[in-house]
């Protein structure tokens, strides 16, 4: 499958033989007009996030320690605090916040755009609870099983069991997904679709029992993990999100003309030029790998991936060439922000990134559909 | 605490590339050693954060409460320290509110976490501190004296008034005959008790306190079935006081159905004490230990403890 993955998604980027229906009457807005107020949003949502929060930086403080960081003047002792919650706690957190809001939104325009449902998100397809059903058993089995094999070693490396687990789950899931929905090379929408239901529940049910198996103490640990939290974000987690998070959801960008074309059904679309069956394929995959990255990185953190795209659709009505990098500028931007509400609505406690998320996304959703109640 | 067992196998075979990827040296990127990290880790008189119920009583009966300035959800004793900032749940760490504390030492539980949020901390180069959290007999002492050497106060004349209040229980359990077997019930759970197994605080206080906990061949809290609560065959149902009250009382304990047949519930014997007095093995493990003596030998004649200023709340 690797051989076909790659050339699709490069293929449609450059040459995009698909001349892509432009059923965008009137005066369309311009992409770069989208372009430069979603990264206008997101530069200074994490300006906003590396600045505030419940440490308070002075702007000395942020001068010694830019000056300190470019190598032009030592450390002050008086803004050791300050560097240190800038260089240490922010910036990666910011960072990874960005990069998961931006592949939770691309992955949930994607499975809107190729389930033409637009109540499809990540979460649909079961990637997430695979994931998270990884990461559950890495927390019941994780100590005795890691701590037996590696001794000592296994505080540095135990950090890195539970996302390499959830990582190794999501795709497990994705797997199946693969050999599920499609029967004689003809990967089927709707298959796919109930086998992620299906998948779902599975999931769900063994991570009941391994919560059942877990001891209060794990069960406490699992409730604050499916919460989503970014508390733990370091540097050494940044390249490895730019790969898995990142890389993966810029690579659906090139997606955006054969999913507006798929709006006219696989067949429309077929006749249009696009390969459907490759579409269908990469978009998959490559959604997969960003969400279980995603959520190994930092839990399950809900509404990024559904609300957001319809966001960005309200606003600039549906083609994708718009609503995919739109949505993950918009997606990162409120991921950042929402993480910085994590950290300080309730401090010197700490809420769980997900209950943020939910608790501005469900209403606003609710919003949304009576709103729009056409819509479906 | 399990990871503790001498294991050694497939040590030689540790994956190479993954221990190389965390052993790299990784930031803080740009930033040199910080000023604080040089610090030595005490604080005469400087600001303390402690995560730890019993840790942080060990910090008031050093003398040292003056010094906190916020404590864990967990840490509700002695009255002052509710007054204190709480930073929530110790397995949900929050870096930046601890750090925005401005903390010259952070007393740490080897209990709390994630892992990953106690990694962001260490990086930060804040002065911590992690110790022990241990149960049964000598557990206090060990505390107290590693809140001590944390704060650079000499933590002697309390351990050593502990220890012989400890110490002083010994004889008349000893002598005791009787051994009720005592089964924890940390909650009713809806139907599933909550039941302590070996490993756990509530197993070592029962033993310190002449009980027998009948929960064997599992380690931590765990939900218990009817028919196997019928074959621990407790004499006794102990729970912790607010626990029991959520619970609706000793009725709808027994109402249970995996404790109604239990000869606990025939005798209608349900106790209940303070959780931070009984589990902590704190400062207070002495007289936690006498308390709970006490409800399970009512006839036993018990000698009375002093009066302690870290038992007075």
């Amino acid at each position: 499958m690797d051989g076909g993955v790659r050339p699709a998604a490069g293929g449609a980027a450059a040459p995009a033989p698909a001349p892509g229906p432009d059923r965008t009457a009137g005066a369309p807005p311009s992409a770069t007009r989208v372009l430069a107020l979603g990264g206008l949003l997101l530069a200074a949502a994490m300006l906003a996030g590396l600045l505030l929060g419940p440490a308070a930086v002075t702007a000395r403080g942020l001068l010694a320690t830019l000056l300190d960081a470019a190598g032009l003047a030592p450390l002050p002792a008086e803004h050791a605090r300050d560097a240190a919650v800038l260089g240490v706690i922010r910036a990666p957190r910011v960072l990874l916040a960005a990069m998961l809001g931006a592949g939770l939104a691309a992955a949930g325009t994607v499975m809107q755009g190729l389930f033409r449902n637009p109540l499809a998100d990540p979460a649909l397809l079961g990637i997430s609870a695979g994931a998270a059903l990884a990461a559950v058993a890495a927390i019941v089995f994780g100590h005795g099983l890691f701590g037996g094999l590696f001794g000592p070693q296994a505080g540095a490396l135990g950090l890195w069991l539970l996302p390499v687990a959830a990582f190794a789950g999501g795709l497990a899931i994705t797997f199946a997904l693969s050999r599920l929905g499609t029967r004689a090379g003809v990967t089927s929408v709707p298959l796919l679709l109930l086998s992620g239901v299906a998948l779902n529940a599975l999931c769900g049910a063994l991570t009941g029992l391994l919560i059942f198996m877990a001891d209060e103490r794990q069960a406490r640990d699992i409730t604050f993990w499916t919460l989503g939290s970014l508390a733990g974000a370091r540097w050494p987690q940044v390249p490895v999100a730019l790969a898995l998070v990142l890389l993966p959801a810029l690579l659906l960008l090139p997606l955006a003309r054969p999913l507006n074309a798929l709006v006219l059904g696989e067949s429309g679309a077929f006749h249009l030029g696009v390969d459907v069956e490759r579409l269908k394929r990469v978009a998959v995959v490559l959604s997969a790998v960003t969400v279980a990255a995603g959520v190994a990185a930092a839990g399950l953190v809900g509404f990024v991936g559904l609300v957001v795209p319809h966001l960005v659709r309200l606003a600039f009505g549906a083609d994708n060439r718009l609503v995919l990098p739109g949505s993950m500028l918009l997606g990162a931007s409120l991921l950042v922000l929402a993480d910085l509400a994590a950290r300080w609505l309730a401090a010197p406690a700490e809420l769980p990134v997900g209950v943020v998320t939910a608790l501005l996304g469900a209403p606003f959703f609710l919003w949304l559909l009576r709103r729009r109640a056409g819509l479906a | 605490m399990t990871g503790q067992r001498p294991h050694g196998i497939g040590r030689r075979g540790l994956p190479a590339a993954a221990a190389a990827w965390t052993a790299l040296p990784w930031p803080p990127l740009p930033w040199p050693p910080l000023p604080w990290a040089t610090r030595p880790a005490r604080a005469a008189a400087g600001r303390v954060v402690c995560i730890g119920a019993a840790l942080t009583e060990c910090v008031f009966a050093l003398g040292e409460g003056p010094h906190l300035v916020a404590r864990d959800s967990s840490s509700r004793f002695p009255a002052a320290a509710l007054a204190l900032p709480d930073i929530g749940y110790m397995r949900a760490l929050p870096p930046e509110g601890i750090a925005s504390l401005s903390p010259d030492l952070v007393i740490l539980s080897e209990e709390a976490g994630p892992a990953e949020a106690v990694a962001v901390l260490r990086a930060t180069g804040l002065p911590m501190r992690t110790l022990p959290d241990g149960a049964g007999p000598g557990a206090a002492e060990a505390k107290l004296r590693g809140v001590g050497a944390a704060l650079g106060r000499d933590a002697e004349p309390v351990a050593r008034q502990v220890a012989a209040d400890w110490a002083m229980l010994d004889a008349p359990l000893a002598g005791l005959r009787a051994r009720p077997r005592v089964l924890f019930v940390l909650s009713l759970a809806r139907g599933a008790p909550l039941v302590s197994g070996e490993g756990t605080h509530a197993d070592a206080a029962i033993a310190a306190a002449g009980g027998v906990n009948p929960v064997r061949g599992w380690r931590g809290y765990r939900p218990l079935s009817a028919e196997s609560a019928a074959t621990l065959a407790p004499d006794v149902i102990l729970m912790m006081d607010f626990a029991l009250q959520e619970a609706g009382g000793a009725a709808a304990v027994f109402a249970t159905p995996a404790l109604a047949v239990t000869p606990a519930a025939r005798a209608g014997r349900v106790v209940a004490l303070d959780g931070g007095l009984m589990l902590g093995f704190g400062p207070r493990a002495a007289h936690g230990r006498r308390a709970l003596a006490a409800l399970l030998h009512p006839d036993a004649a018990l000698p009375p403890l002093p009066e302690r200023p870290w038992t007075a709340a």
